[in-house]
């Protein structure tokens, strides 16, 4: 898959830009601030519906105007696609694939698919617990673009349950009234089988990239390994079908419940899981050097577009400001890694920023405009 | 901004569901435009509908007496009750012409982010007319959303010890519709809650 055609309507620093793009490698060279994250921020944009820079959709709309437009022609085998995507910030976003209106931009999912490297990976290792959920999510939902449903419904009884748990906390504290907690079981157990379809897919997920992270890291970094990745669930136990991880939660949340009452927020479930990330017999954050935590990254993100690609769906990759941040060995090993990809964009300050093995069609990017060399 | 009772009237307007800025925006012109008789008669609405109309005694439906066209129907099968959350969904389940027990309105559904629990529905009520006896079916019609379904489990959960048989209405596919342009959530459903084909 790849996109032949990107064009932008007062997206970021960009009142209007069309590129046409080609199958192979594509860098975006040009001095910092002028807009070449930007393009490919975009197309990231259609593959998540978000950005992975920013949570909300409000700084990717120009400043003074009132949407943002990001349009993209698609390739996958002989088929076209051409999907628009209209932010509204503060409103419902609009979706049109192939001129017909008839679509919600959740069923723009699938269609593009992306594996981005940015600077922003490093936390993927050393950052919290949040960043290593949204890695395994946003992969799931590339995978199968259905789960972006069973995520959204997460979220809301989540903020359902919570909004719950806290007014009961509150009353607890105010008068010592105990509330009528009925309604809770109902929400426990919507939480819990929402939860549980999205743990049974983490769970299957870690076990198809574990192999392929290691051989990337031993790719980037020989020698240097093993690497292992291990689920950490805030309800204990080794269920693996969906039925028994259900009743995994059910019991985790009737054995906190009377701590999330006095806490008022919701103790167990998906989104306080962990990944941990092994490097040796060690965990990687804490204990990896910034250049071993660099190629966990990277192994991670190599591991994703393999999984990806082998189940059919090749990917377009993106590197976003990712080869001034290595060293001159780990980067020859990244670009011979990423050359074989349908579609490569790449963006860097300088030219020599873009290593040799990536030679492509190059672009400068200047002050909001975008020139092929 | 407009002047004073202008930006009132826009801003009274732009309460309304559905209604965005530039929606009140050209409402309120029309009626700045429009003949005097029009706009009193439809003041005069307003003001009769808050007067007149208020709602059944019995189940919530929005009613002109103490109880409503269809719970003082005698033709109507007391024993089954269809429960909504609001008036508006009795009528289109009327519009179908299908059902002929009697319905309970509920007034929303749980949602505790919109601080609307069960005590702020009319369970009470309900379970006041589930008493007797009479009632042997209950249909839960909630909304096919997050808080709908956890509406119907609540009630669900709270009814089936009274032994009366609880059913939910099916979810999946349009009628009339192709299966390709069926949403995966919604194909899901359809196929959670098939059925055996009698032939």
């Amino acid at each position: 898959m790849h996109v032949t055609h990107l064009s932008l309507a007062d997206f970021r620093s960009y009142a209007r830009v069309e590129v046409p793009l080609d199958p192979g490698v594509t860098a975006f060279v040009g001095p910092n601030g002028q807009g070449k994250t930007n393009l490919v921020e975009a197309v990231g944009y259609l593959a998540t519906l978000g950005s992975h820079r920013v949570s909300s959709d409000a700084p990717l709309v120009r400043m003074g105007a009132e949407r943002a437009v990001i349009r993209a022609q698609v390739r996958q085998g002989e088929r076209q696609q051409l999907i628009e995507l209209e932010l509204n910030p503060g409103r419902a976003n609009r979706a049109r694939v192939n001129r017909s209106s008839q679509v919600k931009p959740r069923d723009v999912l699938g269609i593009v698919r992306t594996v981005l490297f940015a600077p922003e990976d490093l936390a993927l290792v050393k950052g919290d617990p949040g960043e290593r959920r949204r890695f395994l999510d946003e992969l799931i939902t590339a995978r199968s673009p259905r789960m972006a449903g069973v995520r959204s419904d997460y979220d809301r009884v989540l903020k359902q349950r919570n909004t719950l748990l806290k007014s009961a906390a509150l009353a607890r504290r105010h008068g010592g009234r105990t509330m009528d907690l009925s309604t809770l079981d109902v929400w426990d157990q919507h939480l819990a089988r929402a939860g549980a379809e999205l743990l049974a897919q983490r769970l299957d997920l870690i076990a198809s990239v574990q192999p392929l992270a290691d051989k990337a890291y031993e790719q980037l970094a020989p020698g240097g390994g093993p690497v292992a990745l291990e689920y950490k669930p805030s309800a204990p136990g080794e269920a693996h079908t969906r039925e028994d991880l259900y009743e995994q939660l059910m019991a985790a949340l009737a054995e906190a419940r009377k701590q999330e009452i006095e806490r008022g927020v919701t103790l167990v479930g998906p989104h306080r899981d962990d990944l941990l990330l092994k490097l040796g017999s060690l965990p990687a954050k804490g204990y990896a050097s910034h250049g071993e935590s660099w190629s966990y990254a990277l192994a991670l993100r190599l591991a994703s577009f393999d999984l990806l690609r082998a189940e059919g769906n090749e990917p377009v990759l993106v590197l976003d400001d990712v080869f001034a941040e290595l060293d001159a060995r780990r980067r020859e090993r990244l670009a011979e890694l990423v050359a074989p990809g349908e579609q490569v964009l790449v963006t860097a300050a300088v030219d020599d920023d873009v290593p040799h093995v990536l030679a492509g069609a190059r672009f400068t990017v200047a002050e909001g405009t975008v020139e092929r060399v | 901004m407009y002047e004073g009772v202008v930006q009132d009237l826009i801003d009274e307007l732009g309460r309304l569901p559905g209604v965005g800025p530039k929606s009140a925006q050209r409402i309120a012109f029309h009626i700045l435009q429009a003949e005097p008789v029009d706009v009193r008669r439809l003041a005069q609405a307003l003001m009769e509908v808050k007067a007149k109309v208020r709602f059944c005694a019995t189940c919530g439906n929005v009613a002109q007496e103490e109880q409503c066209n269809i719970c003082r129907d005698t033709r109507r099968d007391p024993s089954v009750i269809c429960v909504v959350e609001e008036p508006k969904d009795v009528v289109a389940i009327e519009r179908t012409r299908e059902f002929r027990g009697r319905y309970h309105v509920l007034g929303g559904a749980i949602s505790p982010i919109d601080g609307v629990g069960p005590d702020d529905l009319r369970i009470r009520e309900l379970l006041a007319r589930l008493a007797d006896g009479s009632v042997t079916e209950l249909i839960l019609a909630t909304d096919p959303n997050l808080e709908g379904e956890a509406t119907a489990t609540y009630l669900a959960r709270m009814i089936k010890p009274m032994g009366l048989k609880v059913t939910r209405l099916a979810s999946g596919l349009p009628v009339g519709g192709d299966l390709e342009y069926a949403d995966e959530v919604t194909l899901g459903r359809a196929f959670e809650g098939r059925r055996l084909l009698d032939v």
